[in-house]
């Protein structure tokens, strides 16, 4: 349905753009009273449902503000970014370009990240990143006009040593999927884990995306580490969780993971999770008030469970509240609005997180297990945990 | 790596490439008999995966799952024969990788929308649930087991089917010759029809009796496919012979490879098959 309503919008705006002709810049300024927002998100392929997801969240910190932006009427427009990396640019120059939005918000995956990165920092509209951890975008080429409010990839795995050191865990194999996020999220395990103490006996990789894992659990095996860390997320990630407990290695050996290890595929993964323990911003079974609350909310105005993405769909939406509300909805007042959004603390449903100096959230890291099929929180393993944004300069 | 390691680590080759066969039997068969490249193969392969979980549902029974989305993929690669590939024989293979590529897109379209983009899982049968004890550690489960024996019964059953019975003969005469073997008054239009069913029943059987082991998610067609095309050219477009052996030889060398240079795990099947290539141009066994 979300195809349908997609496609719909796209033909408007073409018949939009082919009616109006050399009288485009008339058009524009006959609506600067409402704030254009543009999403670029996935709304078919594998990362359909975590496009939708944010969507949702993102509309419903709209909605609890009347659905206004600075008391301005909010106009949308969207572009499925069908997580193809090679259609970055072009799909961000849609909505930049054609449609003319004031904020745009995307994407999921970090490749497509890019190509909206460059169409931000070249046209310095304003973009906020819902997901994608791609770290380069709040570190080497960090930019005033770009905020996330998800995690750098490297960020979930920081916390992880502690809490491995904590249960004894001295020697521990790390495996993931030889890719950038998979790097980054090594990157962010092995600084965490050896300043606790911990030795990385082992680093696997399996190439990109192949879920042929009996190779290497083999090898594991034969290393007998106290634990095993790892990085994997959907189907390859419950894949990855039954292989391990079907090779018998659930039994001696304890699985520890970046979050999205445990998000979506519990279901899927049955008995095999059980016991399983991850670190991560945030958990569905977090009980505080302000979760049980949004959760409620959610569920009366769409009808189904917010996940992670959601929230973080929900906190680009509040971010932008902010920052439109300083401005009275005109977001071409740029000093001002970021002057608003920098270093701004946001009531999350996660847990109140604060936006760091290079764009990105400061937030406590929980430590989760999987019991019964749920992501129970244990407690917090990291507190205000930072991503060190090596070689940020906002210029 | 000590012995009973190795042996493992041959077990895990041995394992992976029957399941690699099972893949690729059907698009080897396909490609070679009828010309036709069929890119949409790996989809037929996710929504197996996807039948068996949804029937597996219905029936409360693997066995009767498979049996049933067996005869229904047949069906469908039948209807599919019928209604489409066969207008794209005499077609050049750019209009055949056309057609196919979108029916990708439509099978995940609709996929998409009977039954979701959530990953799920299908419960290994009760009889299979066990596992050997293989070291202190690790063990090895026994439906992986009956899968490697599903698909080496399979890849006997293809054999016998292709070199000897008459309908075997048949097939091979129409891919030798088509219109030789029409002038001759079999009616080869029909073969095709079984053949193509074969193919995407082959696939869909694949991914049902992988669905156990390997969870069923949206994307799981697209990357199984490019390691299909990488065994059928290994193997010789269109030599079923030549899709086992080459599929037993992806399986090791991918296996070894991740255990022993992780570095180039990822490129050494490729360069396995440059070096095939360089050769033999035509693969291991012309067809």
């Amino acid at each position: 349905m979300t195809t349908r309503r997609n496609l719909l919008t796209h033909s408007a705006a073409a018949i939009g753009a082919a009616s109006t002709g050399l009288f485009l810049p008339e058009l524009a300024r006959a609506q600067s009273d409402k704030v254009r927002v543009g999403f670029m998100l996935p709304y078919t392929g594998t990362f359909a449902q975590l496009g939708v997801s944010i969507e949702k969240g993102f509309l419903m910190a709209l909605n609890e503000q009347g659905g206004k932006l600075g008391g301005k009427e909010v106009e949308f427009f969207k572009v499925d970014d069908e997580s193809n990396p090679a259609k970055g640019v072009e799909n961000a120059n849609l909505l930049v370009q054609r449609d003319k939005v004031d904020v745009l918000v995307g994407t999921v995956h970090s490749g497509v990240q890019m190509g909206i990165h460059k169409v931000a920092r070249e046209s310095g509209v304003l973009s906020l990143i819902p997901n994608a951890g791609v770290q380069v975008a709040t570190r080497a080429q960090c930019a005033p006009n770009v905020y996330r409010t998800s995690f750098s990839n490297s960020q979930p795995t920081l916390a992880l040593g502690k809490a491995m050191m904590d249960r004894g865990h001295k020697k521990a194999v790390w495996i993931t999927w030889n890719y950038s996020a998979g790097a980054e999220a090594l990157e962010g395990f092995e600084a965490g884990y050896t300043a606790a103490g911990g030795t990385i006996v082992e680093k696997l990789a399996v190439p990109f995306p192949s879920v042929e894992f009996q190779a290497l659990l083999t090898q594991i095996a034969a290393i007998k580490p106290d634990a095993v860390a790892c990085f994997f997320a959907g189907g390859g990630a419950a894949k990855f969780l039954r292989d391990f407990h079907a090779a018998g290695l659930s039994k001696t050996i304890q699985l520890y993971g970046s979050g999205f290890l445990t998000e979506g595929v519990l279901e899927a993964a049955g008995p095999a999770a059980e016991g399983v323990m991850t670190t991560m911003h945030y958990s569905d079974s977090l009980d505080t008030p302000r979760n049980k609350k949004f959760r409620l909310d959610y569920v009366k105005a769409f009808k189904s469970q917010p996940d992670v993405y959601s929230v973080q769909g929900y906190d680009a939406g509040q971010l932008l509240i902010i920052g439109a509300n300083a401005v009275k909805g005109d977001l071409s007042n740029k000093s001002a609005l970021y002057a608003a959004m920098n270093g701004v603390t946001i009531d999350s449903p996660r847990g109140k997180w604060t936006m760091s100096a290079a764009h990105n959230p400061i937030q406590d890291m929980y430590l989760r297990q999987v019991v019964k099929g749920e992501n129970k929180v244990i407690g917090v393993a990291g507190k205000a945990v930072a991503d060190p944004a090596t070689g940020c300069r906002m210029s | 790596m000590d012995f009973a390691n190795f042996l493992i680590q041959l077990l895990n080759s041995l394992q992976y490439g029957l399941l690699l066969f099972m893949l690729a039997a059907g698009l080897t068969l396909i490609f070679g008999i009828m010309g036709v490249v069929n890119l949409a193969h790996g989809t037929f392969y996710m929504l197996g995966a996807y039948l068996a979980w949804f029937l597996t549902a219905q029936f409360d029974n693997l066995l009767i799952a498979i049996v049933v989305g067996a005869v229904l993929a047949i069906a469908f690669g039948w209807a599919l024969e019928w209604l489409l590939i066969r207008h794209f024989y005499k077609r050049d293979h750019l209009d055949q990788v056309l057609l196919t590529f979108g029916l990708i897109y439509i099978f995940q379209e609709a996929r998409s929308i009977l039954w979701g983009d959530d990953v799920h899982s299908v419960a290994v049968p009760a009889m299979f649930n066990g596992a050997i004890q293989l070291t202190d550690n690790l063990s090895y489960p026994v439906y992986r087991l009956v899968v490697s024996a599903v698909c080496a019964g399979l890849a006997m059953g293809l054999y016998l089917l292709i070199s000897k019975t008459r309908l075997g003969m048949k097939i091979r005469a129409g891919a030798f010759n088509r219109e030789m073997t029409e002038s001759l008054g079999i009616n080869i239009r029909f073969i095709h029809a079984i053949v193509f069913a074969l193919g995407v029943g082959l696939a869909a059987v694949a991914g049902m009796v992988a669905a156990p082991i390997s969870s069923v998610y949206p994307g799981m067609g697209s990357s199984v496919l490019i390691m299909c095309f990488v065994v059928v050219v290994i193997g010789g477009i269109g030599s079923v012979r030549g899709a086992l052996v080459a599929a037993l030889m992806v399986g090791l060398v991918d296996t070894f490879c991740k255990v022993l240079l992780p570095e180039i795990a990822g490129m050494a099947v490729y360069m396995l098959m440059a070096a095939v290539l360089l050769f033999k141009p035509e693969g291991l066994f012309k067809s």
